[in-house]
């Protein structure tokens, strides 16, 4: 068990140096001399030569990654041009918000998704089984920025029941906070459940067709414990990591959906640094970004040894 | 002997109308009802774009004072926006936006990542280590960030974001043919062509390549579905096509402003990358089914 941990973790290192040098590699594609990109529209020339200092401009891309790698080591993410703010704590204060964003959307998910795979497997071939196929490949057909506009115009300008936009802490108000994070956390729970519910359709209709389900059923278990109890939880086992891969679109997801209901957090920290050209902010989150889903990953990874006694014990 | 074929053909039991044996995976495809309806849907917004200046009833760019967030009527079937701009020619022109970022991305990638692929698959070694690293370090980044942190480096256009989208799509394929082509390579064929002297890049090209074409037809499909949402996103966000030009994203990213008095402006676009999404989907997985060997 232990080896696999070390071995694992070993892996993602050769990986997140990739990653490093492919975010940092970003910088290179602005046209024309970064620094005066990086000033802002001033262009003040004491800030221009202040940038080519801090940022080793007049260095070779291998010295001037080695400098940025050893700040990002020790927690310098670089500074917002815009805000005038380390970048880690920009993101330290906009990530609870996605966080929670994410939270329920994920609870959403498993809410919609699992029950509708379940159902799907079981009552195979009919009705059951086409309707949460339908809503599945609708789920994932249906962009989720259209999909928050259309909420919005049924429940906050038609019916009236929800905000349109906005977020309060849920120390200030929390039904307030959950009044505006419904709409929101459905969105980004929706494509996240179509393909939770395939998953586990296809984990749930091999495991129904094993040898102990046939024995369990033998004995003369009520279908529906035999469904919930001896299927159901060994059909979760992959669901777990394929899901964790779908924490990527969740990610993805929020940035858009943050947009569309001007929620402010991670995902919208990204979008305004990009259109105020704040690139160490982009460069951060992208870098943030993908050294979480690396990390997450292998959790889930881990955690599916952890819950199979098959791999536990072999 | 006639009596007894009677008796058997009234007892056999009803033939479902299954593709024939080695039937053109066309053929194929086609008997699958909603892969067949999701090709029509794309076959008719590839006309439509196409033909977009007979098709569409006004400029897509002619504004109107007069006529501005004007309801869906016998004159604007889809309404007008803001600006008393058409939505119905706009939807239409929109397609081609749409249509060409799912291509040319999907093209990007595949020209990328199928070569890649091959390489790491048929070279093995430190070469595969290599590529197969660096495919991991593009695959960690979230696909959207990532085009998003590409196309803010790059510039906002709809080229900036076919070739952002296309690099962020690029490591499925390379992991697709990397993998499809370690399967090929244990064939006994291949061990024939290199029996007989072909060098690697012959066999590579002219036999392990060919093989892997129906995988990479099924995943090129559902791509382009990913890269229409990803276009539409860009755009709806601002970083792909840039207005006046008409594209299904940014005519969302206006229309959310006035959602409360014109929501046709937002019905019609969001409508058309759902239909043309879901349209790819189905016929990616109608594919799938139609090109998987143990269905022949």
């Amino acid at each position: 068990m232990l080896t696999f941990i070390v071995r694992r973790v070993a892996i993602i290192v050769p990986t997140l140096i990739f990653v490093s040098i492919l975010i940092f590699g970003l910088q290179n594609l602005l046209p024309g001399d970064p620094a005066i990109i990086l000033a802002g529209e001033d262009r003040h020339p004491d800030v221009v030569a202040y940038l080519h200092e801090k940022l080793h401009l007049d260095e070779p891309f291998p010295v001037r990654y080695y400098y940025w790698m050893r700040g990002v080591l020790h927690g310098d993410l670089g500074e917002s041009m815009r805000m005038q703010k380390p970048v880690l704590e920009l993101i330290v204060e906009k990530l609870p918000v996605t966080l929670e964003l994410a939270a329920f959307a994920i609870l959403i998910a498993l809410c919609i998704g699992i029950p509708a795979g379940v159902v799907s497997a079981v009552k195979r071939d009919t009705p059951w089984d086409y309707g949460a196929n339908v809503v599945a490949l609708w789920g994932l057909s249906t962009p989720n920025f259209w999909l928050g506009i259309m909420l919005i115009l049924l429940f906050s300008v038609t019916l009236g029941w929800l905000p349109a936009s906005g977020f309060v802490s849920p120390f200030e108000d929390w039904r307030a906070n959950l009044a505006a994070l419904v709409m929101p956390a459905f969105v980004l729970g929706n494509a996240i459940a179509a393909v939770l519910m395939r998953h586990t359709r296809s984990a749930m209709l091999q495991v129904m067709s094993s040898d102990y389900v046939r024995t369990a059923r033998a004995k003369g278990l009520p279908e529906s414990r035999v469904v919930l109890k001896h299927a159901l939880r060994n059909a979760l086992i992959p669901v777990i990591t394929l899901g964790a891969l779908e924490l990527g679109t969740l990610l993805s997801g929020a940035v858009l959906t943050e947009q569309v209901f001007s929620i402010p957090g991670f995902g919208k920290l990204i979008v305004d640094a990009v259109f105020n050209r704040d690139y160490a902010v982009v460069q951060g989150v992208v870098l943030f970004t993908a050294t979480a889903y690396i990390v997450l990953n292998l959790v889930a990874d881990i955690l599916y040894v952890v819950v199979n006694p098959r791999i536990r014990f072999a | 002997m006639a009596a007894v074929a009677d008796t058997v053909s009234i007892a056999a039991p009803p033939v479902a109308p299954a593709a024939a044996p080695r039937a053109h995976p066309l053929r194929r495809l086609l008997r699958r009802r909603f892969a067949a309806v999701g090709l029509l849907i794309i076959v008719i917004f590839v006309v439509l774009a196409l033909f977009a200046p007979f098709v569409a009833p006004y400029d897509p760019l002619a504004t109107s004072w007069s006529a501005i967030r004007k309801a869906p009527s016998a004159a604007h079937w889809f309404g007008t926006d803001e600006i008393g701009r058409d939505v119905l020619s706009r939807v239409i022109y929109g397609a081609r936006a749409s249509l060409l970022a799912g291509l040319v991305s999907v093209l990007i990638s595949l020209s990328i990542g199928v070569p890649l692929g091959l390489l790491a698959g048929y070279a093995g070694g430190a070469t595969d280590m290599l590529i197969s690293r660096a495919t991991d370090a593009v695959l960690a980044c979230p696909f959207l960030i990532l085009a998003i942190a590409l196309a803010a480096f790059l510039g906002p256009s709809l080229t900036n974001a076919m070739i952002a989208i296309g690099i962020s799509a690029t490591p499925v394929f390379v992991r697709l043919t990397r993998g499809q082509t370690l399967a090929v390579k244990a064939e006994e064929f291949i061990l024939a062509a290199r029996a007989i002297g072909n060098p690697p890049w012959r066999i590579a090209l002219r036999h392990v390549l060919p093989n892997i074409v129906p995988a990479l037809i099924v995943q090129a499909t559902l791509a382009i579905a990913a890269a229409v949402i990803a276009e539409a996103s860009l755009s709806f966000l601002g970083l792909g096509q840039q207005p006046p030009a008409p594209s299904w994203g940014s005519m969302l990213n206006t229309a959310k402003n006035y959602i409360d008095n014109a929501p046709w402006m937002a019905v019609w676009p969001g409508l058309s990358i759902f239909a043309l999404v879901l349209s790819f989907n189905l016929v990616g997985d109608g594919l799938r089914d139609a090109l998987d060997p143990r269905q022949i």
